[in-house]
């Protein structure tokens, strides 16, 4: 599939003259993700499970379609494995809500790793203070990743839950996940791996992760926004009380008492984001038309040629490992002694669209000694000349800046 | 597209970069600090007084060019004015920057201040501009 081609699909992009480097913010969407959405409340809106009528039908058929496509997608073993929230922060507070605070207790463990975004950290610190609990750090070497030894000290026979990114959404990096779960399960502990940042970008197979619970967004992968995805594997979301309660997740109710629906009703409270549901659908369509080995194949080279060409610039520091066969998609880097926020800024002006700040991983930047940086992030639709007018703008923001630098 | 040359410019840039206003008070008779925490800035603003006049100003901690040089100038502007004149430059400055449009001759007295002009077309840096003015505003509530 030629650049041309995978551009034409994307509105946006064609009708924009911008660079567009904030895939690990959000992706663009294609038009055929925008047609499906458009198609569904032209020829299909109801509210699903509710008439008896045959357009609710249609529109329950068009939902639970959708739950099946996604579990053959992600390789669940049944459609009852897939939960659909409004987006991966609230997947994690199910988790932490409704197995979290029922099954950690005082001392116990819990583990996550220095570079979680704030949705993957956040609520564990809630569950760790409501239980006693201790919430435990597993740090990133100079470069930037996990070793075994941090992972194997870090995970005790205390730990009932570690929490784990697949990718960085700051650095790049990839964790060996196959690792981690399987020595947490050795340890006894529940895992949950936030895939956001990888599932845009490669295949992910739930049971060979092997992972309790798998969690991600739709819209970094090409879908809308208010959509988002809780795998869990059947027998502990069975044992799991509901997070959210009210319409469709019940079976019975009565004046003091009520009984849940069964998986995975039990865990969607109230009317769905039924087009989020199809967009993200035609999301996952779209991507298997393509094919992750071509977007990976597109993806290698234009990051390769970006960190080449940034590792040239002598005034910018990058973070990110050097081991590019652990990195992806996504760099991080600061013009050195300039805030990211004036680069930014200054790219902007030149139509480059770059994220500036800490990027919801306050506790990372922290550790790096930083208060935040650029990152520029990829997706398949970008190219070489993308990054070439990245490098063009930051020389000229470098030049705004060089005669005040001091150091 | 913009250059952004007009919002980075010399004056902008040398208040950013090599501060005098960047030092601590001996004998300050208020310290407020002021953040940003969706990007890291943080300022601490030192504030002496005389009588009801603003006798020294200074600031301390990191951010970008745009929350720095706003500092700087904030503090060269109101240096001397009585704290009835700051209270309108300050108002004067935020209506500015947040388009809640003011005459020329309004602005006229935010003397150097009117660098920042520009931000005004920046949403996404109009938090960095007003960060040291909403920290003054905070010690003015507690004079």
């Amino acid at each position: 599939m030629s650049e041309e081609n995978i551009i034409k699909d994307f509105p946006l992009l064609k009708n924009k003259q911008i660079v567009y480097l904030d895939s690990g913010a959000t992706a663009q969407k294609p038009e055929q993700v925008i047609s499906a959405i458009e198609n569904y409340y032209k020829k299909i809106n109801a509210n699903p499970h509710r008439g008896a009528y045959s357009l609710s039908i249609e529109a329950t058929e068009e939902y639970e379609n959708t739950r099946n496509k996604i579990a053959k997608f992600i390789n669940a073993k049944s459609a009852e494995e897939i939960i659909f929230t409004k987006n991966a922060t609230e997947a994690f507070n199910l988790i932490a809500y409704s197995y979290g605070m029922n099954n950690v207790v005082k001392d116990d463990e819990i583990v996550i790793s220095i570079m979680e975004h704030h949705s993957n950290l956040v609520p564990w610190q809630a569950v760790a203070k409501k239980t006693s609990a201790k919430l435990n750090y597993m740090y990133i070497n100079d470069e930037f990743e996990l070793s075994d030894e941090e992972i194997e000290n870090k995970i005790t026979d205390k730990t009932k839950i570690v929490g784990i990114t697949h990718v960085s959404n700051v650095l790049g990096t990839i964790n060996n996940i196959e690792k981690i779960v399987k020595y947490a399960h050795k340890k006894g502990a529940v895992v949950v791996v936030d895939v956001s940042q990888s599932i845009p970008h490669m295949k992910i197979d739930v049971q060979k992760i092997d992972a309790d619970f798998v969690v991600f967004s739709g819209h970094k992968m090409l879908a809308p926004m208010g959509i988002g995805i809780l795998y869990g594997k059947k027998e502990i979301l069975n044992k799991m009380p509901p997070f959210l309660m009210g319409g469709d997740m019940i079976e019975y109710v009565y004046e003091q008492d009520t009984t849940f629906a069964p998986l995975p009703n039990k865990f969607e409270a109230g009317t769905q984001n039924v087009e989020g549901v199809v967009g993200l659908g035609s999301a996952i369509d779209y991507i298997s038309s393509i094919g992750y080995e071509t977007i990976q194949k597109i993806e290698s080279d234009v990051v390769s040629y970006a960190i080449e060409k940034l590792s040239n610039l002598d005034f910018i520091k990058l973070y990110m490992t050097p081991n590019v066969q652990n990195h992806q998609a996504v760099i991080s880097f600061n013009i050195k002694g300039v805030h990211p926020h004036d680069v930014a800024s200054i790219l902007d002006g030149q139509g480059v669209c770059v994220r500036s700040g800490n990027h919801c991983a306050q506790p990372l930047m922290r550790f790096l000694g930083i208060d935040s940086t650029c990152r520029a992030s990829f997706y398949f639709y970008n190219t070489k000349e993308d990054v070439d007018k990245l490098v063009e703008a930051l020389n000229k923001a470098y030049d705004m800046f060089k005669k005040y630098l001091t150091t | 597209m913009e250059d952004l040359t007009d919002v980075y410019n010399e004056l902008i840039m040398e208040h950013s970069m090599n501060s005098y206003n960047k030092k601590n008070l001996e004998h300050p008779d208020y310290c407020e600090l002021g953040h940003n925490p969706n990007c890291g800035d943080e300022i601490t603003l030192q504030v002496e007084l005389d009588g009801d006049t603003i006798k020294d100003m200074a600031f301390s901690g990191h951010g970008c060019a745009i929350s720095q040089a706003s500092t700087s100038i904030m503090i060269d502007t109101l240096k001397g004015k009585s704290v009835k004149d700051a209270k309108e430059i300050v108002k004067t400055f935020i209506e500015m920057i947040k388009r809640e449009t003011k005459s020329e001759e309004d602005l006229k007295k935010l003397e150097d201040a009117i660098a920042f002009k520009n931000v005004s077309n920046m949403p996404a840096r109009v938090k960095c501009a007003l960060l040291a003015w909403h920290t003054l505003e905070k010690i003015f509530e507690e004079m």
